[in-house]
């Protein structure tokens, strides 16, 4: 499965007028765009339905590529992506619920999105919907103790609704061993995949266990200095 | 029988609970004896989740953001101070409504030390925009509150209190009640304090306005109703929280504020909260020496 992302990085380009994408945000590229394109289920039209599925970008951090998706999924115009980060425009360095159509959750201080969409999948489960919640967490943001909190919570309450996908790009400054390891010890249904391989990708979010949230561990390369 | 803010707490989610499905409750182990039959008999929406306040806040969100009404329940610094954060992002910021009710005002836990006291609740709170912040006096008030404020959509803080005030008044959310009138000065007393304040002034010629809403604070009964340019704060946490407020509504008058309530000091004593508040002053003898020298000296 192969994937011409070349008017992604276009579009990442017009919020930054260069084409040196933030390391932050590119991470997360190919993730997001297999989330979007072939997997969540929402209407760009009516980001709000009940019927979508839920998806919080749980760092917050680097959001161009999450915006360049949003954008050519068609949630808002192409223009805004000029304004990234300027007064008039509604894309700021950290996504706003409030003002982005499409964003879930405002996000930006590390360790909220996770436990957010654990509440989530709670309350869709309280709801009876059939709907899926998909969380994407960095290894960085590993080392905040509300993600563990929500790990154990999560396992826990056997919250099949729920998928957690870390950007393993190596930015943790604090070894974090076999992360899917840890996450099954926590109940979760644990995989490692290549954070760059679509197939991969789309294989890992596809899958749904029946009584344990999915953990998918994207590896990404070494940032290049 | 008389009841506790806490027991009253208990019987008013339980009964909303039944009527009004948007209910959420959300507990991080404490208080759970308070809502067994809750958490037996709605097991989707009544969430003991553990001893985890951060998430506990978090989680809360994540479900207001699908339409829930959460009630957030713990201590107050477990409530308030530990996950701070959490509720000035995943609520504040979101602009979402949801409930948080701490148990254990300011020295309450008097015998567990300063790890479990919270006098700073209010005044940080009230740094948050939006949040709104409920300090009843009787558990009966705190019933009245809650049910005229829980669904308005804002983040609101409920503060219960070991103490109650002797007598309930038909308070209403957002507005201060004119409880006695006089000329020499105006005293703001705030929630159990006023149980303080009314002996200490009985024989003086002050008003006396009881405040159960703290935020958004009534500045239109203050600027209307004040006879005079003193000021009294009788607020029963860090003293001084509202005196912004009062400023702001009496912006057209020089006026004088004196603040009492809990000084900023490392209390390291224990035993009987009323101990605290005899070696702090927080008593009527020692408000009425506070007015006294306010106004006299």
């Amino acid at each position: 499965m192969v994937s011409d992302l070349t008017h992604i990085h276009r579009l990442m380009s017009m919020q930054t007028g260069d084409e040196k994408h933030d390391w932050s945000a590119y991470s997360t590229l190919d993730v997001l765009w297999v989330l979007y394109d072939l997997v969540l289920r929402y209407d760009a039209k009516n980001p709000r339905s009940e019927e979508r599925d839920r998806f919080v970008l749980s760092k917050g951090h680097g959001p161009i590529a999450f915006y360049a998706i949003l954008a050519d999924k068609g949630f808002f115009p192409v223009e805004q992506l000029k304004n990234f980060e300027r007064w008039e425009g509604i894309l700021g360095g950290h996504p706003d619920r409030n003002q982005v159509p499409g964003v879930e959750a405002s996000t930006g201080s590390l360790g909220h999105g996770l436990p957010m969409a654990v509440g989530m999948a709670l309350a869709l489960r309280a709801k009876k919907s059939d709907r899926r919640v998909f969380v994407l967490v960095g290894d960085g943001e590993c080392n905040e103790g509300s993600i563990w909190e929500s790990i154990l919570l999560a396992g826990n309450r056997h919250l099949s609704n729920l998928t957690c996908i870390v950007i393993n790009n190596h930015s943790s400054p604090l070894d974090l061993g076999d992360l899917a390891a840890k996450f099954a010890v926590f109940g979760w249904a644990a995989s490692t995949i290549n954070g760059r391989d679509h197939e991969q990708i789309y294989s890992a979010l596809s899958q749904v266990y029946p009584d344990r949230p999915t953990a998918v561990i994207a590896e990404i390369e070494r940032k290049q200095s | 029988m008389t009841i506790t803010m806490r027991q009253q707490m208990g019987l008013t989610i339980e009964e909303l609970f039944e009527q009004d499905e948007r209910l959420a409750l959300v507990l991080a182990e404490i208080s759970t004896d308070f809502f067994r039959r809750l958490l037996r008999e709605h097991p989707q929406r009544a969430l003991n989740l553990g001893i985890l306040e951060q998430t506990m806040i978090s989680v809360a969100a994540g479900m207001a953001m699908e339409g829930f009404i959460p009630v957030v329940h713990s201590i107050t610094p477990f409530l308030v101070e530990r996950p701070y954060e959490q509720i000035k992002d995943d609520f504040c910021y979101q602009r979402l409504g949801g409930n948080f009710i701490s148990t254990g005002g300011s020295y309450d836990y008097s015998t567990e030390g300063m790890t479990h006291h919270g006098p700073a609740d209010v005044p940080i709170l009230r740094n948050l925009p939006g949040m709104q912040i409920v300090v009843p006096g009787t558990p009966r008030e705190f019933d009245r509150l809650f049910r005229a404020a829980y669904a308005n959509g804002a983040p609101t803080y409920f503060r219960l209190s070991v103490t109650s005030n002797p007598v309930e008044y038909p308070v209403t959310f957002g507005k201060l009640e004119v409880v006695k009138r006089g000329t020499q000065a105006t005293v703001i007393a705030v929630g159990p304090a006023l149980a303080r304040v009314l002996p200490a002034v009985a024989d003086l010629d002050v008003m006396v306005l009881y405040c159960t809403t703290v935020a958004p604070f009534d500045a239109g009964t203050l600027r209307a109703v004040s006879e005079s340019d003193n000021i009294v704060l009788v607020e029963p946490y860090y003293e001084g929280a509202l005196v912004a407020d009062v400023c702001a509504a009496m912006q057209h008058r020089r006026v004088r504020i004196e603040t009492i309530g809990v000084p900023r000091v490392v209390l390291s004593h224990y035993g009987e909260p009323e101990q605290h508040d005899e070696a702090i002053g927080f008593t009527p003898r020692g408000i009425r020496q506070r007015i006294e020298r306010f106004l006299y000296s």
